[in-house]
């Protein structure tokens, strides 16, 4: 008798324990935090290095000097590449985030969007310098136009064509490629003996709406119309995606293994000189953790459809990077902006950008000569004249996922064989439009 | 899944030599051991509330909503669209209702030939391991080696043997062999399917021989002798006594393999990343994509919604089909 008594009153406490444990969710909506716990932060760092070890090296220094400087204790969390954005949804819809994040700059307008990051008026760009201490395209990818920025800029990427020195010399190649048209004749060249002149990142949708988009523009497309409509059938944007496919299906300069890449295995296929070409954001350190070294990869601007990159209107890059943000819901937000500003202090842009290979999106710390070799001017020059913001449109993260499978799909297609052509590449952005949520 | 309850026939069973057993307690008594079992059951119903039934009621509420990213800080008090993300679902002209059916169709193909797969290897190793040999033990745990490894480890292990140009899938039948005439892609294109229903086979059919195994011990060896000595073959043996003596085991394993199979994320996930090739387009990762890639949560909970309810309207059917005959009890 006893015993099941002591098993009854068990079974109650045991439920009554899980139904708390349950209910200890739910944040506060209120949303403009609060300064409950001033002395402690967490922080989710993206992986920028080549693993989360790295990172942890890397940031681990100076957020302790950060919390000898104010007495503020960081958490850090390394959050891989392929979880942060569903992590962000998760501490949106929960109200259970960290203090401070990175994001990936082209998801601003999308998180804006969500109302789950706090957004920086002048008063608290104010706290962190002022808004003009940051690079202007850098600035572009922070949000939607005329609304006040939901992140602030703080490592700054670029595009760039990035060739394999012995691979051009064996090839008599003198003068790296500037145009389409070159990159093409110089990668039928580089075609031969099992390997490519091209290599592309068939599967990975970012990248495909990277490539794609920067073509767009070449054509004069933008994929979103000025009042943020979906406009992926252009003219302009089917020529941009067929050129960018074509240069497996027609060119044949890229390997069709390519196709189903989406982990990198075109940064790993050029450091091992299988291919002699690659078009990346910010490859340096990739490749030297692949064991490339320094002097045997050249880097030049990313082409262009004609002239020369950088020259009238023509942009060869998007504006790649990471961008800072304090979740609304902070229970310490002084501390948040404190470290934000320290983030983007001078001294921190410069030990950080230099850790990661990136440029600094802050002015003063990019007369660093360290930001100043062959590899990162060029870089930074392309930051500064001929880049450009992906949509800042709440719809960005759609578009991505629905175009970059439109590209990658094509890429199948042509890997397969079966022919791309005009008609085929617009009826799949057709389907991607439909896709797209009616506004 | 039924528990049985002691029959309680409203009087109280008279137990003899009960010291102690004064009537003062005796409706207390009765409450407490009317109770006492609901009392036990508690922990187990407050957990199954938590983890499956509120979480289901919040996603059908959701499915009437207009949930994307503008209200997803606070969605509880996103607008209601009324039939909207149904509507949408369910027009089998415009591309999402296209796309959606195509991924329903090929997750039932798919889901026939795994379950059906896994069931005929399974039962296979089951009959044969049923005979005493030299090595059956180590046999037996290999076989089971598929089922006991981490899914996400397994699979990414598949992912890489299946790649096109460095994978060993290819470097064997296209290199080593010469059976095609350029390495097929496995991960992307038509081939897909094939590589989908070969790693899910792969680590589906262990669960159907360990089933089968448990429910090949329950049947006496003497029927089988009698049968020999009747002058039946192997093959008699196993129509006539190993697969109708098998038949209530079999109703649950397939269920569940079935169910299993048919709600499989985490294959097609770790094989193909967030987008998956359409010849493999498994509805749990078009619903994944139509949540969290496009963020429109209402139209994919409304796509989960149908779902639940397909599965529910064919669980049913398929138990009162095969319950058929049989005493409800043993169910």
């Amino acid at each position: 008798m006893r015993r099941i008594r002591v098993a009854a009153v068990g079974a109650v406490t045991l439920s009554l324990v899980l139904g708390a444990a349950a209910c200890g969710g739910g944040g506060s909506t209120d949303g403009s935090g609060s300064n409950e716990q001033p002395k402690t932060l967490t922080y989710w760092a993206s992986n920028q290095g080549s693993s989360l070890e790295v990172d942890k090296q890397v940031l681990q220094p100076e957020l302790d000097k950060f919390e000898k400087q104010t007495g503020i204790k960081v958490k850090l969390e390394v959050v891989p590449w392929g979880d942060l954005l569903n992590r962000i949804l998760t501490a949106t819809t929960s109200g259970q985030g960290p203090d401070v994040l990175n994001i990936g700059n082209t998801w601003s307008a999308s998180l804006q969007a969500s109302g789950a990051l706090l957004p920086w008026d002048g008063k608290n760009f104010e706290k962190i310098g002022g808004k003009d201490r940051f690079v202007e395209s850098a600035l572009g990818s922070t949000g939607v136009q005329g609304q006040d920025p939901a992140a602030v800029p703080l490592y700054s990427m670029a595009y760039a064509l990035y060739y394999n020195k012995k691979a051009f010399a064996d090839a008599g190649v003198t003068k790296p490629p500037t145009t389409w048209d070159e990159v093409i004749a110089t990668g039928k060249q580089l075609t031969k003996d099992g390997k490519a002149g091209l290599g592309v990142e068939g599967s990975n949708l970012s990248n495909n709406i990277h490539q794609v988009f920067v073509l767009g523009k070449q054509h004069g497309a933008d994929f979103f119309t000025a009042d943020g409509k979906a406009d992926f059938t252009s003219d302009g944007a089917v020529k941009a995606v067929k050129q960018y496919v074509d240069l497996m299906a027609d060119a044949q300069i890229v390997a069709k293994g390519n196709a189903e890449y989406s982990q990198n295995q075109s940064l790993s296929d050029f450091a091992k000189g299988k291919t002699a070409m690659v078009l990346w954001q910010t490859a340096s350190a990739t490749f030297a953790a692949q064991g490339m070294k320094e002097d045997e990869w050249g880097v030049v601007p990313a082409p262009v459809q004609s002239g020369a990159p950088g020259t009238g209107t023509s942009t060869n890059s998007m504006v790649a990077g990471i961008n800072m943000a304090v979740f609304k819901n902070t229970k310490n937000i002084d501390g948040a902006t404190k470290f934000v500003n320290f983030m983007t202090g001078d001294e921190e842009q410069k030990i950080l950008n230099k850790a990661y290979g990136s440029i600094p999106p802050v002015k003063s710390a990019q007369t660093d000569p360290a930001f100043n070799t062959p590899g990162l001017a060029v870089l930074r020059d392309t930051l500064a004249k001929s880049a450009s913001a992906l949509p800042q449109v709440p719809e960005e993260s759609q578009f991505e996922t629905v175009v970059g499978t439109a590209v990658k799909e094509l890429f199948a297609d042509a890997a397969a064989g079966r022919p791309v052509t005009t008609e085929s590449v617009k009826a799949k952005l057709e389907k991607a439009q439909q896709q797209m949520p009616k506004k | 899944m039924t528990t049985t309850a002691p029959p309680r026939t409203g009087k109280r069973t008279v137990r003899k030599n009960q010291p102690g057993a004064a009537p003062r307690t005796r409706r207390s008594g009765r409450l407490r051991r009317i109770s006492l079992p609901y009392l036990l059951l508690l922990p187990a119903l407050v957990l199954e509330l938590l983890v499956h039934l509120i979480p289901m009621v919040i996603g059908i509420v959701v499915s009437f909503k207009e949930l994307t990213q503008f209200y997803l800080r606070d969605w509880g008090n996103a607008p209601w669209s009324g039939l909207d993300n149904y509507a949408l679902t369910v027009d089998f002209d415009a591309p999402v209702g296209q796309a959606l059916l195509s991924s329903f169709f090929t997750t039932c193909l798919f889901t026939f030939f795994s379950v059906g797969l896994c069931w005929l290897i399974g039962t296979a190793a089951a009959i044969f391991m049923q005979e005493t040999f030299k090595g059956r033990g180590i046999l037996r745990t290999i076989f089971l080696v598929p089922y006991a490894l981490p899914v996400y480890a397994a699979v990414i292990t598949w992912a890489f043997m299946f790649q096109r140009d460095n994978g060993l899938v290819n470097h064997v039948i296209h290199d080593q062999l010469g059976l095609t005439d350029s390495p097929p892609f496995w991960l992307i294109g038509d081939n897909a399917f094939v590589t989908l229903l070969v790693v899910s086979v792969w680590k589906g059919w262990p669960f159907a021989f360990l089933i089968m195994m448990a429910g090949l011990q329950n049947i006496p060896r003497e029927i089988y002798e009698a049968a020999a000595l009747d002058g039946a073959g192997v093959w008699q043996q196993i129509r006539r006594i190993t697969l109708p003596s098998l038949r209530p085991v079999n109703q649950v394993l397939i269920l569940v393999l079935f169910l299993w199979t048919f709600n499989d994320f985490n294959t097609p996930f770790v094989l193909f990343g967030k987008s998956a090739p359409a010849s493999a387009d498994l509805i749990s990762i078009h619903i994944y994509q139509s949540s969290f890639q496009t963020w429109n949560f209402g139209t994919g909970s409304a796509m989960s919604v149908l779902l639940l309810l397909f599965l529910l309207v064919v669980t049913g059917l398929y138990l009162l089909f095969t319950s058929r005959g049989r005493s409800a009890t043993d169910a």
